[in-house]
């Protein structure tokens, strides 16, 4: 409805200015409301986990325009989650695809139920995405990333652009649905580069597809090609 | 190779396709529902004489004047004046143990939900029980009231929110058709006419827990698997998520309890 608003608003020519205002002091109203509903809805929690219930100004905007932020907006989180970025410190993107594996199989990790804190997190990449062929248990929220480092012919280029969307999937799309692995704390700079290995590396099953990058299996359902990366701006 | 490519293949789609057929079969006969025992289980509870004043549920007051239970369901979430708070069938049912029986609710406010293989609680089944009540009647609840109006647009802002370390709303994973996370199906809840079939299965067998999970327990699966703290049961936002979906799925037809994967 507010979206609804300031669209019009905008529609009719209102400057920017006023606009952002308007939706800032709605927004602080509601929020207000919201983390009360949070805290009685969550007594128990404290600490890291409070801070949970609290949106940063990336994933506030996101909501407020349900996602799909007009491109001045998107620019302004782009720009800011790219310097989230930490590159790693050796220069290389590419680790070990078979520990990359296995990190996109585990779900581990930051659930209340998790109490294990030596065990590592995982990334849970087959929730949403297909990867290798032989793993057909994988979603469909996210794009087939099947025969992808095939696809991008290997290029170092990619293999650095793939690391800084996991790292914070916001740097290149805004308000993706793909968590920031890197900038949240969820997975490692090790095991991001271990990712990369599982998309880029030649020996990797990613890379093995039977079919590859559209063909038969392409075109099952939920499938689609490698999507193209765009770097950030 | 690719001879065993294609057998790994067939797995998964064997197991859809079992359950697909055992889904099937439950469906034709409408008694088979592992649910329906509970729904027994609870309907019992309702008429025993329990807690601390000794009192059955039969007085409780679901929306349409003390023990009417039929139909009651489907007009569920409303304000209630006594409580001066809007509830759902299961928070009012809570409320219910709480004033009409005495029965120290602080064990369920640990522990709110059967985990894996252990069967619902007796306030789930007594829930099931008010939730098959009205099957086959379709939800109408009225939302007039201020405080019911609140309460939606509360639930409409709380599934869009993204909050937590995996940037989840409830969006991200049912905001669009046709998803699945790994094999499961996602149902598309921000769509009123998918929300029209799916909302009103719950409360629901579920297949692979072996129990029945009731709307507020789903809720708190949610949260838990957007790495967010347990979901106090009857909370304001647990009220308000079910407000939304039961008004996402107006119209649609009440099929209590149903059967899942």
């Amino acid at each position: 409805m507010r979206r609804l608003l300031l669209l019009t608003l905008a529609s009719l020519g209102l400057a920017a200015a006023a606009t952002i205002v308007i939706a800032e002091q709605n927004s602080m109203v509601n929020e207000r409301q919201m983390r009360r509903t949070l805290r009685l809805a969550f007594p128990s929690t404290s600490g890291d986990w409070q801070s949970r219930l609290v949106p940063d100004a990336t994933m506030a905007t996101c909501s407020e325009w349900g996602n799909q932020p007009p491109k001045e907006v998107a620019d302004i989180i782009k720009k800011r989650e790219a310097r989230r970025i930490v590159l790693p410190k050796d220069g290389t993107f590419i680790g070990d695809w078979r520990r990359g594996e296995a990190i996109a199989q585990s779900g581990y990790g930051l659930r209340f139920t998790d109490t294990d804190t030596k065990r590592p997190h995982g990334g849970n990449c087959y929730a949403c995405h297909e990867l290798s062929p032989t793993e057909v248990s994988f979603g469909t929220l996210g794009v087939s990333l099947k025969g992808f480092g095939l696809t991008h012919k290997f290029q170092p280029e990619s293999a650095r652009l793939v690391y800084e969307k996991i790292y914070n999937s916001q740097a290149i799309v805004a308000c993706s649905t793909m968590p920031r692995f890197g900038t949240n704390g969820i997975l490692t700079v090790e095991q991001i580069k271990d990712l990369v290995a599982y998309l880029m590396d030649p020996a990797s099953p990613v890379n093995k597809a039977p079919e590859i990058p559209s063909g038969k299996a392409a075109t099952r359902s939920g499938s689609q090609p490698p999507p193209r990366l765009q770097p950030g701006k | 190779m690719l001879w065993g490519h294609t057998l790994r293949a067939a797995e998964p789609d064997d197991i859809d396709r079992g359950l697909e057929a055992f889904r099937a079969m439950l469906n034709a006969d409408p008694w088979a529902n592992p649910a329906l025992l509970d729904a027994d289980r609870g309907a019992a509870l309702w008429k025993e004489k329990r807690g601390p004043r000794k009192a059955t549920l039969e007085r409780c007051d679901l929306g349409k004047g003390p023990g009417v239970v039929d139909g009651a369901f489907a007009e569920l979430p409303r304000y209630f004046e006594d409580a001066g708070r809007v509830m759902d069938a299961e928070t009012r049912v809570l409320w219910c143990m709480q004033t009409l029986q005495g029965i120290d609710t602080q064990a369920l406010a640990e522990k709110p939900h059967p985990v894996s293989q252990e069967p619902a609680t007796d306030l789930g089944a007594i829930a099931t029980w008010v939730a098959s009540r009205s099957a086959g009647q379709t939800f109408r609840a009225r939302f007039s009231h201020p405080r019911e109006k609140a309460t939606l647009s509360l639930g409409a802002a709380l599934f869009e929110r993204r909050m937590g370390p995996l940037d989840f709303s409830c969006m991200s994973c049912h905001g669009a058709k046709d998803k699945r996370i790994r094999r499961q199906e996602l149902a598309h809840l921000a769509d009123q006419a998918e929300a029209r079939i799916v909302v009103g299965e719950w409360p629901a067998y579920r297949i692979s827990a072996a129990h029945v999970m009731t709307l507020q327990h789903r809720l708190y699966d949610c949260f838990w698997q957007m790495r967010l703290p347990p979901l106090k049961f009857g909370s304001e936002a647990s009220v308000a998520l079910t407000a939304y979906l039961v008004k996402q799925a107006e119209g649609g037809v009440i099929a209590a309890p149903g059967l899942k994967r």
